[in-house]
């Protein structure tokens, strides 16, 4: 027998009791994990922003267009490296209710400004050197099971072609991975010219810029300048870093961010009473026999550690079980979603707060318990006082 | 007998009851040589329990000296109290307090727990104990599957693992049926007589006395001499 092995047997002497609090833990840190992970997918556009990235956008609405001739005169701002632009296709394959990003891009600087997309150069090739060629991410591409070379035909909920048709037909050139899980593959790219020149309104205009400076040190200054070389026009633009432009995204659908820490707050502040009145309990009901361990000779430090590894084993059982739930299902959810909200991906980083989690909502509920023990007049509880 | 394994000299015990103070005894002297086997009777609230928690080290006294093999323990602070039990003392309740939860060896084990030895040599030590109490047969069981007597076995074996020097009997056969009884103190005068362990043993009963060398009477804070045998 081991120092665990009695923290254990003292942990379990009363199942139900404690399999029930396990149960409530379990659900706290699974709560927890698949929101940590949903607020994750959400910001994993903010968290993978370049720091020298800035964006263009309609000043009044980002919805709203811009010339494409502000691409050329933007690259003649002082401190700039680079600089592409993209449209919103608002387009869907077969049913419009699987949503994913269709972007008219201009590829070769489109691909530069992203390094993290990762296309193999043979794809790259084929799909710089194609007009009607697209490059799909590689959660579409696995949401609908694409392989290279396929005709690719994709609605617009939004333009219509010259001939009245809203499909527009693409050749999957190749398929985007992300440099890292993290990075959000639920898109496609085309070529801006062919969508151009067939749709039947929007003229020469884009949706929004994208800048790369020279160094984030620029970004200020940039931004600033940008917006006031376009100012008194028909089309004045809002230029802002992306991690601010990612963010303001989100937090179009409300703070998503307070939501959900105040659905976890609660759950874990339940679960602290649970766990606690828990562990009261059970200080309690062994006043007689933590007087006859102290009487062997057990000191109080160790009565002390009995307690709080008791509260320990409770949260790491229950918190690793509710992980495990959580990690499972983020399978589901990406599945679910298809990347909707971005990669639904449980990280180390929620490993590692559950963690954090667990080991706090131990110490915490078995901390008055053990004091409580620890303070045990053996003479008292002994004669029964 | 040789030298005094305890000496007591001039101890005194108040207790709050409340708001009031109230004297258990006091000016108490008393020698405990080593392997004496000593009954301490006396009424209720005599203070005999007392006297053994201030013997075992789980109570200080209000004034006095108490000695063990030498050295001062009424001033030893908590935690040294705690080691001084651990390696000193073994207790034997008249319930038992065995854990519910752990099995005979296990709750033998126990003390053990407190010591640098290692899994072996514990298991060594534990099936010794259990085989002079004479449960080895009755290791795994837990308290719940064990008679009165063979429980208060695993308590004295859980007592005598560590290898005290002082075994602490605080009314050891209350609970127990007179046969049973019988065969609980015959075998505390073994380990007095064969083991050579120092028994302090408070009772209420007359025939249970009969089995220790000498009887000590505590009333009214003071120890009278009887000879129970005659």
């Amino acid at each position: 027998m081991t120092f665990l092995d009695l923290v254990r047997k003292n942990l379990f002497r009363k199942k139900l009791r404690t399999i029930l609090t396990v149960v409530a833990i379990v659900i706290a840190f699974a709560i927890f994990g698949v929101l940590a992970t949903f607020q994750n997918a959400l910001n994993a556009g903010v968290d993978t922003a370049g720091a020298d990235r800035l964006m263009v956008t309609n000043k009044i609405n980002f919805t709203l267009q811009m010339p494409v001739a502000y691409v050329q005169r933007t690259r003649s701002v002082e401190g700039v490296k680079l600089v592409s632009h993209a449209d919103w296709f608002g387009g869907y394959f077969r049913d419009p209710r699987i949503f994913f990003a269709a972007i008219a891009v201009d590829p070769p600087t489109y691909l530069d400004i992203y390094p993290e997309y990762q296309l193999p150069p043979k794809h790259r090739q084929a799909f710089l050197s194609n007009r009607t060629a697209l490059v799909a991410g590689k959660a579409v591409a696995d949401q609908f099971g694409w392989k290279v070379g396929d005709r690719i035909p994709l609605k617009s909920n939004i333009f219509q072609q010259m001939d009245g048709s809203d499909s527009w037909d693409f050749t999957l050139a190749g398929i985007i991975k992300g440099e890292s899980a993290r990075i959000d593959t639920n898109f496609v790219l085309f070529h801006y010219d062919y969508f151009k020149g067939t749709r039947s309104f929007g003229g020469d205009t884009i949706g929004w810029m994208i800048i790369q400076t020279r160094s984030a040190k620029d970004n200020a200054r940039v931004m600033k300048e940008v917006d006031s070389l376009f100012a008194n026009s028909p089309f004045e633009t809002e230029t802002q870093t992306e991690q601010a432009f990612a963010k303001a995204f989100i937090e179009q659908a409300g703070d998503l961010g307070f939501i959900i820490t105040a659905v976890v707050g609660s759950a874990f502040a339940t679960i602290l009473l649970i766990a606690g009145n828990t562990m009261m309990l059970t200080v309690r009901e062994r006043t007689n026999e933590i007087a006859v361990m102290k009487t062997l000779g057990f000191a109080s430090e160790r009565i002390f550690a009995l307690v709080i590894g008791e509260s320990l084993l409770l949260a790491v059982i229950g918190g690793a079980l509710g992980v495990f739930i959580a990690w499972l299902s983020s399978f589901a959810l990406q599945n679910a979603t298809g990347g909707t909200f971005g990669p639904m991906t449980f990280t180390p980083g929620i490993a590692i707060w559950s963690v954090v989690l667990m080991g706090l909502l131990g110490l915490l509920t078995g901390w008055l318990p053990a004091v409580r023990a620890m303070r045990i007049n053996v003479v008292a509880a002994l004669g029964g006082k | 007998m040789t030298d005094a394994l305890i000496v007591i000299k001039d101890a005194g015990k108040r207790y709050m009851r409340g708001k009031q103070s109230v004297q258990i005894f006091d000016h108490l002297d008393m020698t405990i040589p080593r392997q004496d086997f000593v009954a301490i009777m006396g009424p209720s609230g005599s203070g005999k329990t007392t006297l053994l928690n201030l013997l075992g080290g789980i109570d200080r006294p209000s004034g006095g000296v108490i000695e063990f093999d030498g050295k001062r323990m009424d001033d030893l602070n908590e935690s040294k109290l705690a080691a001084f039990r651990a390696g000193n003392v073994g207790f034997i309740f008249q319930f038992y307090n065995l854990m519910p939860m752990l099995t005979a060896t296990q709750n033998v084990e126990l003390p053990l727990l407190l010591t640098k030895l290692g899994p072996k040599a514990r298991r060594e030590r534990v099936n010794t104990a259990l085989e002079i109490v004479g449960l080895s047969d009755r290791a795994r069981h837990k308290p719940s599957e064990l008679s009165g007597g063979q429980q208060q076995r695993v308590a004295i074996a859980r007592a005598i693992v560590s290898d005290p020097k002082l075994l602490l009997c605080d009314e050891p056969t209350g609970d127990l049926d007179r046969e049973t009884a019988g065969e609980i103190l015959s075998m505390l005068q073994t380990l007095n007589r064969d083991f050579g362990k120092t028994i302090v043993m408070v009772t209420h009963d007359p025939e249970a006395a009969r089995y220790a060398k000498r009887v000590l009477h505590l009333d009214k804070g003071h120890f009278s001499e009887k000879d129970l045998r005659q």
